[in-house]
């Protein structure tokens, strides 16, 4: 796959649940390399977005290519880590070191009848590092904190290698304090082990100096550009895409090349 | 007693059934009860019972059945209604643990019909609902045998998926593991234990076997491969003590092994009580 390719691009998408339409004409690229947070209200198309991302809803109306491949013809699900929130059927009592959560993110490369080799025991320490737990390392799950479980999730996915990470609303559950240095995480993944992150969250103000391009959605995609960019929008536009008149925004946003 | 297994052979067959028993059965319990799914055990002894009470009365009525091992039937109940449990909880997706009380009260029913058309039977009944140490046959051995070596293969084989699908289905799923057919074998294994361990605890108290020696190892250990460890280490403690003292005072061995595993439950809750408690009284005058 050469550089330029666009990991993710999104044409014309649209999706309706019964009567409601959920997402309309979503246009989006997303290069290799990105940190790209989609923000928005509650109800917004969100979640809906990534599920159809992620090949877990299907496709409705227009397209989604993942690493220039068709949605329904990408079979290489290994190169995509994906972190759900946190709060959903994660029980905190569940008898399991950090390592072997850490570990089961490993299951399907691995494969049926296989066993963990030396590398992948590499692999697995250096998940668990990246993500700055390596002292916790052989902790049970359930005594970390809200923050550090997120983070041994994010190390789960990561450990399989994957070139894109999409993450749901990770920081529910993390409190107040940790948010920014788990973004600063996010961050220096995305630098210095160059994997693109896709993040859907509502936390707009802390993440517009952490991101390279973030994407406003409330049905219609409202803005996909440069953070700086949407940092002079936000002032002007962000009462208008989270208030009543969304529906008047025009769609014809910056492209800007992303 | 250890003079008595080199003379007795039904005694070796007990104490070599209960070695087994007391490894798999706490072995699968790990991932019943992470999996939340205690009580499937129960239901699944349950329909065990219905399975030798109809083998008993075929073995009564038609003399034809009378070489047919009620172990055999047992397991065939058990297996079909795992598979029942299986289909309940898809249909009632929402009220999954509904599937429990539907087959469990079903196999206790068909129990008693069949019990009661046979007009209670010649056979010590109470062996089979509450173990016996003199009921296990070299044949149920060989059985047993058979099953373990089964199941501690398939575990071993399928460790890591098992792992990933009680600790989170959903990703499990999600990262496209075959959810459905791992669990239907786990399901199977389970209906496969049960029937297995019935003859040295009894139907009534096998689901103990499987949960109370994983209860007190959550307890204590760290992580999930120590948490078998610990369970199996329990299990096996209590099996070999329960058969042991059972045997010696003439008591129901199930009684006596289940009643190991809920003292060895109570310490370990106790001791840690005790660790966790003593930084915390360091400062505080008592």
């Amino acid at each position: 796959m050469n550089a330029a390719q666009p990991i993710i691009e999104i044409d014309d998408l649209s999706f309706h649940y019964e009567k409601e339409n959920v997402l309309e004409n979503i246009q989006l690229t997303i290069p290799m390399g990105a940190f790209l947070a989609v923000v928005g209200p509650n109800g917004s198309g969100k979640s809906t977005l990534l599920k159809l991302i992620l090949g877990l809803l299907k496709l409705q109306k227009g397209s989604i290519r993942l690493f220039g491949e068709e949605i329904h013809r990408f079979k290489d699900w290994q190169q995509i880590g994906f972190v759900s929130q946190k709060a959903n059927s994660f029980n905190t009592g569940f008898p399991a070191t950090v390592y072997e959560v850490v570990s089961s993110g490993l299951t399907k490369k691995i494969g049926l009848f296989k066993f963990l080799r030396a590398e992948d025991h590499q692999k697995i320490k250096t998940a668990i590092d990246s993500v700055g737990l390596t002292e916790y390392r052989n902790r049970n799950i359930g005594q970390l904190s809200g923050g550090q479980q997120q983070r041994v999730f994010i190390a789960r996915a990561l450990v399989s290698e994957p070139k894109l990470l999409i993450l749901d609303e990770p920081t529910v559950g993390v409190d107040a304090q940790n948010v920014q240095s788990f973004y600063e995480m996010l961050a220096h993944l995305n630098k210095e082990r160059g994997i693109t992150l896709l993040l859907v969250t509502h936390d707009i103000g802390t993440i517009s100096d952490k991101v390279s391009h973030v994407a406003c959605l409330n049905k219609f995609l409202h803005f996909h550009g440069k953070s700086e960019e949407f940092e002079q929008l936000q002032i002007n536009d962000m009462s208008q895409i989270y208030g009543h008149d969304v529906h008047l925004l025009s769609h014809e946003h910056h492209h800007e090349g992303v | 007693m250890i003079g008595d297994i080199f003379q007795f052979e039904f005694l070796q067959n007990a104490f070599l059934t209960g070695m087994i028993i007391g490894v798999i059965a706490p072995l699968l319990g790990v991932f019943i009860v992470v999996r939340r799914l205690s009580l499937i055990a129960d239901a699944l002894s349950h329909v065990t019972l219905a399975g030798i009470a109809a083998s008993l009365l075929l073995e009564k009525k038609f003399l034809v059945m009378s070489g047919l091992n009620p172990l055999y039937m047992g397991m065939a109940f058990s297996v079909t209604g795992s598979l029942f449990i299986e289909k309940l909880r898809t249909v009632y997706k929402h009220y999954q643990e509904l599937a429990i009380p539907i087959i469990l009260s079903g196999g206790i029913g068909l129990g008693a019909i069949f019990i009661s058309l046979a007009d209670g039977f010649n056979t010590d009944l109470f062996g089979y609902l509450f173990g016996s140490v003199s009921a296990v046959s070299r044949a149920d051995l060989y059985t047993i045998l058979f099953i373990s070596i089964f199941v501690i293969t398939a575990i071993i084989l399928l460790y890591k998926e098992l792992f990933l699908l009680s600790f989170d289905e959903e990703h499990a799923k999600a990262s496209g593991i075959a959810v459905k057919s791992i669990h239907f074998i786990f399901i199977i294994m389970v209906a496969l234990v049960i029937a297995a361990s019935m003859r040295i605890v009894g139907i009534l108290l096998v689901s103990s076997l499987m949960t109370l020696p994983v209860a007190a190892s959550i307890r204590i250990a760290k992580g999930f491969k120590e948490t078998i460890f610990y369970s199996v280490l329990f299990g096996e403690t209590s099996v070999l003590g329960g058969l042991f003292i059972s045997y010696y005072l003439d008591l129901a061995p199930g009684g006596t092994i289940v009643m190991i595993a809920v003292v060895i439950l109570v310490v370990t809750i106790g001791l840690k009580k005790i660790s966790s408690s003593r930084p915390v009284n360091n400062g505080v005058k008592s």
